[in-house]
């Protein structure tokens, strides 16, 4: 498994923290789930005097990696403050980057990414970037010296899971080394198969688990599916073709001509 | 006859003080502040009896446990509304009212004409909406000053003092209902931040509780009577002080102007901030130490869950009921 920034994670399950009905039936999602990368985002205002300690602190006890998000920004400005502020909380270099640039389909603001991928790298941060599926933006993001990708699957929340499969594809193709996983849109544990099967290494998601009628069952059916595409992936999955081809021995059959 | 000594006169302090009364023991009633008042989280509620909307995201025991509160406010104080409540979402959120519709009981589905016929003032902006005809609103400042005045006109004894629970605890029976002011003896409760805001709007009527779907922001109004409205509230987790933020307004005020653009020329008379106390699975807890029983966490379910959670304390000290929602603290 490609490692994300020097750290080898045991699966490519990353869970997100928020909307679960408590914190407890957060607690039960990710023990069932077993995901190794929890995020979470951090509200400026609670960031301040550090008001959100005690939630924090039931995301520590979880006991899996944290990657602290910038959800919500609109600017480089504001995220970069953001990472900052989530560096001191969370003690982590990590740093997942949000730029939102349209409040409908809460689409990356891809401009603002690039610009403040450079600025927090420069500053020690290690940027897991949430981008598009876009290739030169991609290429401009590893420029900025991202050492992942995160593209999405379609909008935040949408639960649409893989709306551009051919870019997806050719992201992959393009960047053979880099670590990609796959960030927002998945609604189905059938989808993260999907994102497995194409090669890409994580995905990351909260909605489809938090938002389920019962959330701890949907976050093992996740992880079940992503186990499920990674040794698909891993092993060499057969060539589509147009035509039938017979699965079974055609000899002995009359031919007719 | 049994004593005992309530700390705490918000909501959950004045159901246990008043249940107890009823059933024959001897209440003194402690508090920091001579009335009840904006130092009560209670005094920021929503004021909402709607077991059934909660059970949205709220677990089992909210859902039946808030069954009771109803009747039981609707007994102790003259100040309930039986008008059901109302969900709506914009169009484009259709998806959000399915989730809500799916994951509750005790509605049935309405169309724009019914909508509009209910509530007049929503005009035709929506087309789909769920009722939930057994639910309830109550004012809640009127009910909480209501059972305080009847609770001393009935005999109880009100003591305006600073309370140390474990002193009390060692001359006599004690329940601590302080809320997030327990906070040192409960190392397991958190707060989650609530913003709301009170708006004067002669222009607009309503005449139940609506709550407002949408992914990000979802927003309740209850009507206050005279033209008042009560918009709420934000969930923030962290108990983050008490200023309240510019998005929070925002997010409350946008969502009264799309149920109707009068909203826009209404006055903002109150804006209020607190914390409201839960453990981990936002449920509620009753914790016996030898004298000194603690019951907390009622969360965003304060008006709610408290005539149960008054109940299963008085049961506790009068019957050695173990209650429901009952887990021991470690010696």
């Amino acid at each position: 498994m490609r490692d994300f920034y020097g750290t080898t994670l045991a699966n490519g399950f990353m869970l997100g923290t928020a909307q679960y009905p408590s914190p407890a039936i957060l607690a039960e999602a990710f023990r069932r789930s077993g995901a190794s990368v929890a995020t979470v985002s951090l509200r400026r205002e609670s960031g301040q005097d550090r008001a959100g300690q005690d939630f924090w602190n039931l995301i520590r006890d979880l006991g899996v990696h944290i990657l602290p998000n910038t959800a919500g920004c609109h600017s480089v400005k504001e995220a970069v403050t953001t990472a900052h502020m989530a560096r001191e909380v969370f003690d982590t270099p990590w740093i997942k980057l949000e730029v939102i640039g349209e409040e409908d389909t809460l689409q990356p603001d891809v401009f603002g990414l690039v610009e403040a991928a450079r600025i927090l790298t420069e500053d020690g941060f290690q940027v897991f970037p949430y981008t598009t599926e876009d290739l030169v933006v991609a290429d401009r993001l590893l420029d900025a010296g991202c050492e992942v990708l995160m593209p999405w699957g379609s909008p935040i929340g949408s639960g649409l899971g893989l709306n551009n499969i051919f870019g997806l594809r050719a992201l992959r193709a393009h960047f053979p080394d880099v670590p990609l996983v796959i960030d927002a849109g998945l609604g189905l544990p059938s989808q993260a198969t999907t994102a497995m099967e194409l090669g890409y290494d994580a995905i990351l998601l909260n909605t489809a688990v938090a938002k389920a009628g019962d959330p701890a069952a949907m976050a093992e059916a996740f992880a079940l599916a992503l186990k499920a595409g990674k040794l698909a992936q891993s092993a060499d999955p057969m060539e589509p073709r147009d035509m039938a081809a017979p699965s079974t021995p055609v000899i002995g059959k009359a031919f007719l001509e | 006859m049994t004593a005992v000594t309530v700390i705490g006169a918000g909501v959950a302090g004045l159901c246990v003080a008043r249940t107890l009364l009823d059933r024959g023991a001897e209440v003194t009633l402690v508090d920091r502040h001579a009335t009840p008042g904006s130092h009560a989280c209670s005094w920021w509620a929503g004021g909402m009896l709607a077991p059934n909307c909660e059970g949205e995201s709220a677990e089992e025991p909210v859902v039946r446990l808030g069954a009771e509160a109803a009747d039981w406010w609707a007994a102790q104080t003259d100040c309930v509304q039986r008008r059901g409540s109302l969900v709506v979402s914009p169009g484009r959120d259709r998806a959000d009212l399915a989730r809500f519709a799916r994951l509750t009981t005790g509605h049935r589905p309405l169309t724009g004409p019914q909508i509009t016929e209910m509530e007049p003032d929503l005009g035709t902006r929506f087309t789909r909406g769920l009722h939930f005809e057994n639910e309830a609103h109550l004012a809640p400042r009127a009910a909480l000053d209501a059972l305080r005045d009847s609770l001393i006109a009935d005999g109880a004894t009100f003591r305006q003092q600073e309370a140390d629970p474990d002193a009390l605890a060692t001359q006599g029976l004690t329940v601590d209902c302080r809320g997030f002011a327990a906070r040192d003896a409960l190392p397991d409760l958190r707060g989650v931040k609530g913003e709301m805001l009170i708006l004067s709007c002669p222009d607009v009527t309503l005449s139940r509780p609506i709550r407002v779907l949408h992914p990000r922001v979802p927003i309740y109004i209850v009507p206050r009577g005279d033209g008042m409205f009560m918009l709420g509230a934000t969930m923030v987790e962290g108990r983050a002080g008490r200023h309240v933020t510019a998005r929070a307004m925002l997010e409350l005020l946008s969502t009264a102007y799309a149920l109707n653009p009068a909203f826009g020329e209404a006055e903002v008379v109150e804006i209020g901030v607190d914390s409201r106390p839960a453990f981990p699975d936002n449920l509620p807890r009753i914790r016996r130490d030898g004298n000194l029983i603690r019951a907390n966490g009622l969360y965003r379910h304060g008006f709610l869950l408290a005539p149960a959670l008054a109940r299963m304390v008085a049961d506790l000290i009068l019957h050695d009921k173990t209650p429901e929602v009952s887990d021991e603290i470690a010696a």
